[in-house]
């Protein structure tokens, strides 16, 4: 075993250090260092997207990304998003019925949110490229992209 | 899958980076935005015990106008290509292109620079540096020199850069805003190219690259040939796939993609000049 180094970033507004070996991922820091087990593991290989969590705002597919690459870093999981009483985006996807088993949906709220910041008036073809990076088994993505444009609508009447 | 353990060094410049490299030898590698590395090492197809981490050298992160070309900085990621106004209006081909690589979660974090020295075949960016004969600036133990796209790519996943070396810089000349596209066939949204084909037209000739045609990219030269003494673009498309040696696999037989390398390459070519 590689000695471990020391990582510190804030997750979700609060300040987390933990010693893990260089090879940790950012995924494995927040499930298994940090406990935070919202934030699922799908393929494993960067393609459905079911890991991802905002890195200074940003999306980013966690089980791609080191830990260390994230030291120092703000990070936000799914956790983080309802803290302070549900996001628009998750209220949208409880309304519209934008999830069957849930298990895309940590990944796909994440990266729905970090879609708006950078497209804040998108049309449905916008919605379903941006979202090209997160595979759903269950729904057909209908109702996913009908919720993303509902909470884009909700966050604009809100500013 | 997590890759096999290996020593992580963060590089605060690039002389950082470059003496770690010279320190630790072959077993180095330099890591950018880490979307090809870290695929690798999590396969285990890549196994380096020191992990050379260039991801915050920020003075390389920069789309700059360089009077007759555009320079830009190798960490420069995807994201900001996609989202540079000088580029759109400069060399709108390059943000174009960056727009179509991967995903949104890949562009935040994949650089230009990784594409460039991971020599994939089936990239995107490199077909587009090779059409508008990029210069690569690469920095060593012995200092800095430069590099033309047409002698850089090497082979499958090889670059005429030594395993020493940083490439810091890449530099494209000003082709303006439009006069491109890029036809880009894969079955999911995300993914690689199964082939591509990009033409663009500036300086009074067109281009034509191909991606996933060979183990490098390739320019398709008949069809520039064909072009200038004035074929149409129908016919001068037919010439896509000569001198090509397409490799097959589960997406598709080499004579489908010398197939797809003919009709993108036209479709690229009419709507291009149209
Ligand atoms: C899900 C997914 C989908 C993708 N889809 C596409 C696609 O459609 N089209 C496409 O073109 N690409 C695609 N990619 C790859 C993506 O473009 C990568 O960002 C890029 O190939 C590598 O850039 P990076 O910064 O991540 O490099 P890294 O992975 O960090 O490094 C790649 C290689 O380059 C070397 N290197 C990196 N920077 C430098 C430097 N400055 N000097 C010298 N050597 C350096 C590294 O040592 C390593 O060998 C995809 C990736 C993923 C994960
Ligand atoms: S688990 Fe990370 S992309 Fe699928
Ligand atoms: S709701 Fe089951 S995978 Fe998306």
């Amino acid at each position: 075993m590689m000695p471990a180094m020391q990582i510190s970033m804030t997750v979700n507004g609060t300040a987390c250090t933990h010693d893990v070996e260089p090879r940790t991922l950012l995924v494995q820091f927040l499930r298994e260092a940090c406990g935070l087990t919202g934030t699922k593991v799908g393929c494993d290989t960067s393609s459905c997207g079911a890991c991802t969590v905002l890195v200074d705002g940003e999306s980013v597919k966690s089980c791609t990304m080191l830990g260390a690459q994230a030291d120092c870093a703000a990070v936000t999981t799914i956790e983080g998003l309802g803290a302070a009483g549900w996001h628009p985006v998750q209220q949208a996807f409880h309304e519209k019925h934008g999830l069957q088993c849930g298990f895309c949906t940590a990944g796909m709220v994440m990266a729905a949110v970090s879609f708006l910041e950078e497209n804040p008036e998108p049309t449905e073809r916008d919605v379903r490229l941006g979202l090209e990076g997160n595979l759903c088994r269950c729904t057909g993505y209908h109702n996913i992209v009908v919720a993303v444009l509902s909470a884009a609508d909700a966050m604009k009447a809100a500013k | 899958m997590i890759p096999a353990g290996f020593d992580y060094v963060r590089a605060g410049s690039a002389e950082e980076a470059l003496a770690a490299l010279v320190e630790h030898g072959d077993d180095a590698k330099l890591l950018a935005g880490g979307m090809s590395l870290l695929p690798l090492m999590k396969l285990r197809l890549a196994v380096p015990t020191v992990l050379v981490d260039v991801g915050r050298l920020t003075d390389l992160t920069y789309v700059r106008d360089g009077g007759d070309h555009l320079a830009i900085g190798a960490l420069t990621r995807h994201r900001d290509l996609e989202t540079s106004e000088l580029l759109a209006r400069e060399c709108g081909v390059l943000r174009a292109v960056a727009a179509e690589v991967g995903d949104n979660q890949v562009r935040h974090r994949g650089t230009l620079g990784g594409s460039v020295a991971h020599g994939d075949p089936a990239s995107d960016l490199p077909a587009v540096l090779l059409a508008l004969d990029a210069t690569f600036v690469a920095r060593g133990p012995s200092g800095e020199r430069q590099l033309g796209a047409a002698d850089f790519f090497t082979g499958f996943l090889e670059t005429a850069l030594a395993p020493d070396e940083l490439l810091t810089e890449i530099r494209v000349p000003k082709a303006g805003a439009d006069g491109f596209a890029y036809e880009k066939f894969n079955r999911r949204a995300q993914d690689w190219a199964i082939v591509g084909a990009l033409a663009a037209t500036f300086d009074g000739t067109t281009r034509v690259a191909l991606v996933s045609m060979g183990a490098t990219p390739l320019r398709a030269r008949g069809v520039e040939e064909a072009l200038a003494a004035g074929a149409s673009a129908s016919d001068a498309a037919g010439r896509a796939a000569e001198g090509t040696e397409p490799s097959a696999d589960v997406n598709a037989t080499a004579e489908y993609r010398e197939h797809l390398a003919r009709v993108l390459t036209r479709r690229a070519l009419e709507s291009a000049v149209a």
